[in-house]
């Protein structure tokens, strides 16, 4: 029998119904990764023997009768920025090369906790910085749809490994787009949660104020199964939130009340936008209606101020978080500082030669522009001004919600774009993520679903988000848009 | 102040560093105990480790709110945590969590006695009081030609409140007056333990002078001696301090304005103080606010709950004292300044032996001289409260003389047991007055000139009959022995 690797609620199915082993499900995604990944290269680590043992347990399980978690036997790839025991955790990074974490992420334990299969970590932009997985120190990710192209970043691993047919379920991360971005890029979905949502312990920062955690999965409900075994507050993050976690797969069938989808007319009106993205996007909004939905334009006033602010807080949060890589205590350390320390002495030498020789080009660039944004005499006309305007866009969307209840655009100003066609040009990187920083920056649920095809059959992504905490209603009209169109079914071939 | 000797006068203002009285750490739940094997009390969150995130220990905001409203500080409703950011191995996260334009304290003040004056107070402002956490030690060892660093991150993250004062102290002997006032009130308020020696209370100085010179006033420029662990320290390090600035500013007559704040340590063993690093431009620590962390908001009904339930401070005790036991200021002065444990011992002999005068001598003079003989504290002390308050109440009923008190005194510490125990072991029992009577017939005898003298006049002279009556038999109460003498010699008159 064929295994199902594409849809999880499939794989679940057969799993429960005894008609597939976890074994079987296991050894099938470990085989197809022996087959996809030599070319796609969305791995950093696969764990192919703790993967089959976990399976075995599992099974063992099932057959004594002994109750298994929501996700029992699922495959699942983890993007290399959330900590684990059994695998190194790198964040793509060749200061953390070989670094094993002593701990687990808090998702990580709530994987193990519903019986996911976690068979390997998945490649990613260093430190989570970049749109195109190409400044990763332990080689690109290509495009499953086209191996020229970027899979989008920098959760670019996680993406393509479902793309690829891997997995049906892998685990992002989302500071500016990470997640929605390859989504749409790799033709697959995703969510970033509200912030808060989803615990960060164990995610290794970038930003701490703008990471959250979501899942990349084929679908829209598969995201919901996901989300559920993930979600909820966590008493090791104090930014978690205090709320309940409702079950996301409920009502997935239908959507409550009538449906108010605000379109922002400025942004699909931005210099940039490709004309079959805009076209992708006018085609979602004719499903939504022909569904019932009330189509509605709203304003965000500050978007245009989204990337500058972003870039103002992100790298300055970025460069306080990545301080601790110093050489001293654990992750890279310079061999030669010792031995060659100059007239800046050993402690200084060992700090500037770790942190110099292990850093790529990127990395060094935020830490630069954060160090320099937060520095004394700038941090009030950058840092604390880019704060301010951070609440201005809070406010935007507040306002917006007040008459709709969900947004919808471009997730991407562009469809997939080629490898080393941005990576020498930051500001044009930068821009991937016109249309995804604003949730980031408002704290807002936000969700990449498939919604078309190019000329040159490549994946177009449509986004929608909603206000804090709607996560479900971003799932139900995702559910009921995928009900609508097959895009999503769509596979490179 | 001003005298041929000092032409200047001292500007001190102090930062004390205070380690809270939690078990556990300010972000993590690992033990805060002294001592422990190097780095086995740690975990990922006070190492640093890629991916932990702090969760606050409420206990450590507890103690810091009611050090600070025991200083009289304002307590903000809403105080938050910064990052100060700077690269120092025993800093294992590159930044110091600690609390920069918000502190949990606002203000206050603390009452000292003046020490050129100590009938009358001075008042000591504060700028602020903030907690923070710790870092860890580095041990250097350059045995044998090796420059062998090791870290020991155990004291990494233990809870710091950090208490500031104005510039407003003037003299080294203010200084030490200030510290001593402020580690009782600490140890009153059972916040700190203050065990200077294991480091938790740690004590940076500000020092300039001011020099009157043909009618104007120079202020030399400021140093801050760094991290001073004792008393003594301090003062003999701004006693040193201030010679060594007079003497500077006459060979360079730099003054405040020419010179940038330098920083120095304390070389005990040279008795003087040594620059450390000459900081070439301004510390830049880019502060930013922490996105791990929310804002703490302390509500009116939280703050004067615990206003309430504060404990005595030693200058409420020193009044109470004084008027509840009508001991002098000064009695109830070295009683207070003993620490609580003994103000509460003194009060259970006072009620106890309903003697309070005898009692708070009796603590003054034999309590204390032998806690300090034997090196122990109140609460280890071999004689209880309830069992001096016993001998005492003898003392005072005239059962027993004070000699003869001192003697169960110290039977009772030696050998310990109840009074009762001690003055049978002993061989104390009271004496019959016609026992008496003989003794003093027979002593008289033997000795005419005594009589003589006392017939004279000179009633001191029977003095020297009662160390002769002692020694053939202890238990004769001189006071009884004298008074039957003299009535002896005026019946025989
Ligand atoms: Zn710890």
């Amino acid at each position: 029998m064929t295994i199902p690797l594409d849809s999880a609620a499939k794989l679940l199915g057969l799993l429960a119904s005894g008609e597939l082993t976890a074994r079987q499900a296991t050894q099938a995604s470990l085989d197809r990764i022996a087959a996809t990944d030599p070319e796609v290269g969305a791995f950093t680590f696969v764990n192919t023997e703790a993967a089959l043992a976990a399976a075995d347990s599992i099974d063992q399980r099932r057959r004594d009768g002994q109750p298994l978690g929501a996700l029992a036997g699922v495959p699942i790839a983890v993007k290399d920025v959330l900590c684990t025991t059994d695998m190194p955790t790198t964040c793509s990074s060749r200061m953390l090369e070989n670094h094993m974490s002593p701990y687990d992420a808090t998702v990580v334990a709530r994987l193990r906790a519903a019986d996911a299969v976690i068979v390997g970590k998945t490649n990613m932009d260093e430190f989570a910085m970049g749109a195109s997985t190409e400044t990763s120190a332990f080689g690109k990710t290509t495009n499953p749809w086209n191996p020229s192209l970027t899979p989008g970043g920098s959760s670019g691993g996680a993406a393509a490994c479902v793309a690829a047919g891997d997995v049906p379920l892998s685990l992002g991360s989302d500071t500016g787009g990470s997640i929605r971005q390859p989504a749409a890029f790799c033709g697959i979905t995703g969510l970033k949660p509200t912030y808060g949502r989803v615990s960060r312990y164990g995610l290794i920062a970038f930003a701490s104020s703008l990471d959250q955690v979501g899942p990349m999965a084929f679908d829209a409900v598969d995201c919901a199964t996901l989300l559920n075994a993930i979600a909820g507050s966590d008493a090791s993050d104090s930014t978690s939130l205090p709320v309940e976690t409702p079950d996301f797969t409920a009502g997935l069938d239908r959507i409550e009340g009538e449906l108010r989808i605000g379109i922002v007319k400025h942004h699909l009106e931005a210099e940039g936008l490709d004309p079959e993205v805009r076209q992708a996007v006018d085609d979602a909004i004719e499903v939504f209606r022909d569904a019932g939905a009330k189509i509605v334009e709203v304003e965000l006033p500050h978007s245009d101020y989204w990337v500058p602010t972003y870039y103002v807080i992100a790298p300055s949060e970025a460069s306080s978080n990545l301080s601790r890589y110093d050489g001293a205590h654990y992750g890279h350390r310079s061999p030669v500082a010792a031995s060659d320390a100059g007239d800046r002495g050993p402690l200084v030498a060992t700090y500037c030669r770790s942190r110099g020789e292990a850093f790529g080009a990127e990395v060094k660039r935020r830490i630069m522009i954060g160090m320099y944004a937060l520095s004394a005499g700038y941090g009030d006309k950058y840092y604390m001004k880019a704060l301010q305007v951070r609440r201005l866009i809070s406010q935007d969307f507040d306002a917006a919600f007040q008459n709709v209840d969900l947004l919808l655009g471009p997730v991407t100003p562009t469809p997939p774009f080629a490898m080393g066609e941005k990576i020498d040009d930051p500001l044009q990187m930068y821009l991937c993520d016109l249309f995804t920083v604003g949730a980031n920056l408002a704290g807002i649920p936000a969700l990449s679903m498939p919604g078309g095809l190019t000329s040159n059959n490549l994946p177009i992504g449509i986004q929608l988000q909603a206000p804090p905490l709607q996560e479900a209603k971003l799932l139900q009209a995702a559910a009921a848009f995928q009900r609508a169109t097959d895009w999503h079914t769509k596979r490179p071939l | 102040m001003l005298s041929v000797d000092q032409p200047y006068e001292i500007v001190i203002g102090l930062e004390v560093h205070v380690q809270l009285r939690t078990t556990t750490k300010l972000f993590c739940r690992c033990a805060t105990q002294f001592g422990a094997p190097p780095n086995t009390n740690v975990c990922p969150v006070c190492l640093g480790m890629p991916g932990a995130l702090p969760v606050i220990n409420e206990h450590a905001v507890q103690l810091a709110l009611q050090t600070g409203l025991a200083l009289g500080s304002t307590i903000p409703p809403m105080t938050k945590w910064d990052r100060k950011q700077y690269f120092y191995p025993d800093l294992p996260k590159g930044y110091q969590i600690s609390q920069f334009d918000l502190p949990i304290c606002d203000g206050g003040h603390l009452a000292i006695a003046d020490p050129a004056d100590e009938s009358q107070t001075r008042t000591i402002r504060l700028i602020r009081a903030h907690l923070e956490e710790d870092a860890g030690k580095s041990m250097h060892d350059e045995a044998n030609g090796r420059a062998d660093s090791r870290i020991d991150l155990n004291r990494c993250g233990t809870p710091l409140l950090e208490i500031v004062s104005q510039p407003d102290m003037r003299s080294a002997a203010e200084a030490k007056a200030f510290l001593t006032e402020l580690k009782l009130l600490l140890t009153y308020l059972d916040v700190s333990d203050c065990e200077m020696q294991e480091g938790s209370l740690r004590v940076d100085a500000n020092v300039n002078l001011k020099i009157e010179k043909a009618g104007d006033t120079i202020a030399t420029p400021i140093v801050e001696i760094k991290n001073m662990n004792s008393f003594r320290a301090v003062e003999r390090a701004i006693a040193h301090e201030a010679q060594r600035q007079y003497h500077e500013w006459e060979e360079t007559g730099l003054t405040i304005k020419d010179r940038t704040k330098r920083t120095f340590g304390w070389d005990d063993a040279a008795e003087r103080t040594v620059p450390q690093r000459e900081k070439e431009e301004a510390a830049d620590y880019r502060y930013l606010p922490d996105p791990d962390l929310l804002p703490i908001c302390l509500s009116t009904e939280t703050v004067e709950a615990t206003r309430a339930a504060l404990a005595e401070f030693p200058a409420v005790a020193r009044q109470r004292l004084q008027a509840d036991y009508e001991i002098k200021a000064y009695d109830a002065d070295v009683i207070v300044n003993q620490g609580r444990g003994v103000v509460e011992y003194f009060e259970a002999v006072a009620k106890g032996s309903g003697d309070a005068r005898r009692a708070s001598s009796w603590i003054q003079q034999d309590v204390l001289r032998t806690m300090k003989e034997q090196g122990v504290g109140i609460g280890d002390f071999a004689v209880s409260a309830d069992t001096l308050a016993e001998l005492l109440g003898q003392v005072s009923a005239g059962k027993l003389d004070n000699a003869r008190a001192r003697d169960v005194f110290q039977h009772l510490l030696e050998k310990g047991g109840s009074v009762a125990e001690a003055i049978k072991a002993l061989g104390i029992e009271s004496v019959d007055a016609g026992e008496i009577e003989s003794l003093c017939q027979e002593l008289l005898d033997a000795n005419p000139q005594v009589v003589e003298d006392v017939r004279g006049g000179k009633m001191q002279a029977i003095g020297s009959l009662i160390g002769q009556a002692k020694k053939k038999n202890p238990n004769v109460n001189p006071k009884q022995f004298r008074e039957i003498c003299l009535q002896l010699i005026q019946s025989a008159g």
